[in-house]
């Protein structure tokens, strides 16, 4: 959060009020959750770490302070802006599960696949249900589709483990 | 026809397909009641009986042996005749491959099965007006399906469909042609439709058309595996996947 305000000052000193109204924009359904005081926080974090400074205030109107990013500030976004680093999916646990379900019996792997398959499918629903009723022209689509492409693949990847666990069971069974 | 009777019902549904070594069971034995109003996909492999399932519905197909109920009337021992009128007048159909009349322009396409079924062309013509209009398509009417996108084909299909004002629609795969924008576009229709209390039987692979339904059924080897109500149980956790809390 921290790196996204500063990035939003770099295109023109701005206040509080104003970065939380297009962080809002940007974010569409997912910004309606935040919490406003959230913003306010950060800049001061930002101002006590020398990447931004208060231009301007005023008095009557504390949310009003006009911050602006510093030369180090500058640097971190930039800095921010090209690096490659990419959130890591968590499969791994649902997959020890299955292992795990598979070895001990205490549970079908099969099922368990369907209870995952009908709650991503239910998040899926909600999501696309969102991306159709955002404004045309609206930058959260994008995020919205980011979200519809990963849980498309995630249940794609569970079908792939459903025919593997279907197979394992059909040769244990047979033999 | 009273209000808690299931607009479609089956019961004991088997198809059977071939002889000897080809001989498969493509629907084994379904039992589906879809009550009026209700949005319905149907997902599974390839070759699952889904299709043949939507087939046996919208009596394109007849089955083996089970019975067939639309909108309070059994149609599996109905005659070629009959079925005929009742595909006209009941049932609508979206295919993937659009099936419009080449020859026929956008509006033309739409009009013709309102013109089968015996209305005047002028109330033929009045409502693919309407139905152009509402999968917003008005400035392409006079179009021929050669001039318009996949996306455009699938909805003056859809349009086509709702001519007749029918109970259910059938839709096979509706989005297996299209590219994403497009789909979306079919999906926002299929909304429209839903939120009019329009019933609609989709098979798809396509996980987003799942998703817009109220209840998913699963098939696989011709049985129902999973039949599950999507609609009003939100997870409330969007804000989780990108990477905020939700």
């Amino acid at each position: 959060m921290q790196d996204a305000v500063l990035a939003m000052l770099a295109k023109e000193p701005s206040h509080g009020y104003e970065l939380r109204a297009r962080l809002r924009r940007s974010l569409g359904p997912f910004g309606e959750p935040m919490n406003p005081g959230q913003i306010y926080v950060t800049l001061a974090r930002l101002e006590k770490a020398g990447l931004v400074v208060c231009e301007r205030s005023d008095a009557e109107k504390p949310d009003r302070k006009v911050y602006a990013v510093t030369p180090a500030g500058q640097e971190r976004v930039a800095a921010w802006l090209t690096e490659v680093g990419w959130p890591k999916p968590d499969l791994v646990e649902f997959h020890l599960k299955l292992v795990a379900a598979a070895a001990s019996r205490l549970a079908d792997p099969v099922e368990l696949v369907a209870a995952q398959r009908r709650e991503l499918l239910r998040t899926l629903r909600e999501a696309q249900q969102s991306a159709l009723s955002e404004p045309p022209g609206s930058p959260a689509t994008a995020l919205l589709e980011g979200v519809v492409l990963r849980l498309q693949a995630d249940l794609r990847w569970l079908d792939a483990c459903e025919r593997g666990y279907c197979r394992r069971r059909d040769e244990s069974e047979d033999a | 026809m009273n209000e808690s009777t299931p607009l479609v019902r089956v019961r004991g549904l088997v198809k059977e397909h071939g002889d000897g070594e080809s001989w498969v069971r493509a629907v084994d034995d379904v039992d589906l009641e879809v009550p009026q109003g209700q949005t319905v996909a149907v997902m599974g492999p390839s070759g699952c009986g889904k299709s043949t399932l939507l087939h046996l519905l919208g009596g394109l197909e007849r089955p083996t042996s089970g019975e067939i109920w639309v909108a309070g009337r059994r149609t599996d021992g109905l005659s070629e005749r009959a079925l005929a009128r009742l595909r006209r007048r009941s049932i609508g159909f979206v295919f993937q491959a659009f099936h419009l009349v080449d020859e026929l322009t956008a509006a033309e396409n739409v009009e013709l099965p309102a013109l089968l079924a015996g209305r005047s062309p002028r109330a033929a013509r009045r409502r693919a007006d309407v139905l152009l209009e509402q999968v917003e398509l008005a400035d392409r009417a006079r179009h021929l399906p050669s001039e318009l996108s996949g996306g455009q084909r699938q909805r003056v299909a859809i349009a086509r469909a709702l001519a007749n004002e029918p109970q259910v629609v059938l839709a096979d795969e509706p989005t297996g042609n299209l590219d994403s924008a497009a789909t979306l576009d079919v999906l926002r229709i299929f909304a429209d439709l839903r939120a009019t209390g329009q019933t609609l039987v989709v098979v798809t692979h396509d996980e987003r058309v799942a998703a817009t339904a109220d209840r998913l059924i699963s098939m696989r080897d011709g049985m129902f595996v999973d039949d599950t109500q999507l609609a009003g149980t939100g997870t409330g956790r969007l804000g989780g996947l990108v990477g905020l809390e939700g």
